[in-house]
């Protein structure tokens, strides 16, 4: 499943990626509805890796940390504090943390996938992850909504106050849309989009460098050069975005929970 | 994207990434539902208890440390007092001592006084006695002179007559009387 190795061809000839990255073979359970390929294996070792580092974190914590303790702690203090207590308080930032955290935790970790040697793929570049945290994120935000007061929460997302009532008529489709529809939909893709063309950019870059170099040859090793500099920066680039992506789905999940919960607008 | 679906398109073979399959999904549960366990269950707490933990001792540390505070502004207050109270005995008895000291000299004095007085007194005495001693041993003397003297002008014995010795006290008396006429 070498990706280096299926882009540079023996005909001499240019192949860059494909859509069919992403659904590489089958290996395991093939039919089933359980199957498994290269990516879920990457997902499951991803969670595995989870468990490990976390339950080696947690298990016996101290009151007077260590190096390792520290930078656990420093972790799940990013979701508890900046994300969970910042927008929802207290209260309801204890109620939803083990959502969020466990959103920010699996995307980050299967984003970074893509650029860990070996793996090279993001476990979140294919729809399954984006879509079931979103559906999860919708249900929540809804459930939050329905919880707390079911009339209040759809006034305020259909019918937003302090706006004269034939405006409705063009509002609350729109106020409709924006919120049951545009919301997941959007969730979803921004990581998808993201986690996919950062894939096939970093493919692209390396592809291109492997053919300028060992197919062309020559002059073109040069060219290679610049290729494979573009690469590298990407993969730094794609650190970021891991973190970003990780950070932003997790963000509007809390926004959406908080607006949802929130008494007037 | 474009470059890749045409490519997917050459191939022959292309698939909607939009399109979820079953396994993608199904995968996908498993691993958020594994990790929301662990979250849920057991890093959290877990976190929880430690954070509570760690403030509590926090807590106790700042009670542990009032109370030490406390107590040595306790100690303080007692060694202030007693430091007073110190000075003041220190006070107390240099004072007496002064006291002692005049009640001393000044009973050293009237004692010095009264030595000198009766030092004085006796002297005095011992003076006045041996004056008189000495007027009486001259008054008989004398009386025993003159009378040997005149019976030796006239002629006879006149040492045993009582008109002689009468006539001798008048002489001193009167020798007395002058020589306090003429102080």
């Amino acid at each position: 499943m070498n990706l280096l190795v299926q882009t540079s061809t023996d005909d001499g000839t240019f192949h860059g990626p494909s859509i069919m990255e992403f659904f590489p073979d089958i290996v395991l359970f093939e039919g089933t509805g359980f199957d498994i390929n290269r990516i879920m294996l990457i997902r499951l070792l991803a969670v595995l890796a989870l468990v490990i580092v976390f339950w080696l974190g947690t298990r016996n914590m101290k009151i007077v940390p260590g190096k390792f303790q520290s930078l656990i702690e420093m972790a799940l203090d990013f979701v508890r504090v900046n994300i969970a207590e910042d927008l929802l308080g207290k209260v309801d930032g204890k109620r939803f943390l083990p959502l969020l955290t466990t959103m920010f935790f699996m995307i980050f970790t299967m984003n970074f996938t893509g650029i860990i040697p070996g793996l090279n793929i993001a476990g979140t570049s294919v729809i399954g992850v984006p879509l079931v945290l979103a559906a999860i994120s919708y249900v929540t935000f809804i459930y939050a909504g329905i919880k707390k007061s079911p009339g209040k929460f759809f006034k305020n997302s259909l019918f937003p106050t302090g706006v004269p009532w034939p405006v409705y008529i063009i509002v609350t489709p729109i106020e409709f849309i924006s919120t049951f529809i545009i919301r997941p939909v959007t969730l979803t893709l921004r990581l998808l989009m993201n986690m996919v063309v950062g894939h096939l950019l970093l493919v692209l870059f390396f592809a291109a460098t492997q053919f300028f170099v060992f197919t062309l040859g020559g002059w073109f090793i040069a060219m290679g050069a610049v290729t494979f500099a573009f690469g590298f920066a990407f993969t730094l680039f794609e650190i970021l975005v891991a973190l970003l992506q990780a950070y932003v789905f997790t963000l509007l999940t809390a926004v959406y929970i908080q607006l949802a919960v929130a008494e007037e607008h | 994207m474009l470059h890749a679906l045409v490519a997917a398109a050459e191939e022959g073979t292309t698939k909607n990434p939009l399109i979820p399959e079953l396994y993608d999904i199904f995968w996908s549960a498993v691993c958020f539902v594994i990790l929301l366990a662990l979250f849920w269950r057991f890093v959290l707490p877990k976190m929880q208890t430690m954070l509570e933990e760690r403030s509590a001792a926090i807590e106790g540390n700042i009670a542990k440390a009032d109370e030490a505070q406390r107590q040595a502004e306790a100690a303080l207050e007692q060694y202030t007092a007693q430091l007073a109270e110190a000075r003041q005995e220190a006070g107390r008895i240099r004072e007496s001592a002064r006291e002692d000291g005049k009640q001393i000299v000044t009973e050293a004095r009237s004692q010095a006084m009264l030595e000198a007085a009766r030092v004085t007194a006796s002297a005095q005495a011992q003076i006045e006695a041996e004056r008189q001693a000495a007027l009486v041993s001259l008054r008989s003397d004398v009386g025993t002179l003159a009378i040997d003297l005149a019976g030796n002008v006239i002629g006879e014995t006149l040492a045993d007559d009582a008109k002689a010795t009468a006539i001798v006290d008048r002489f001193l008396a009167e020798l007395e009387a002058s020589e306090k006429a003429t102080k």
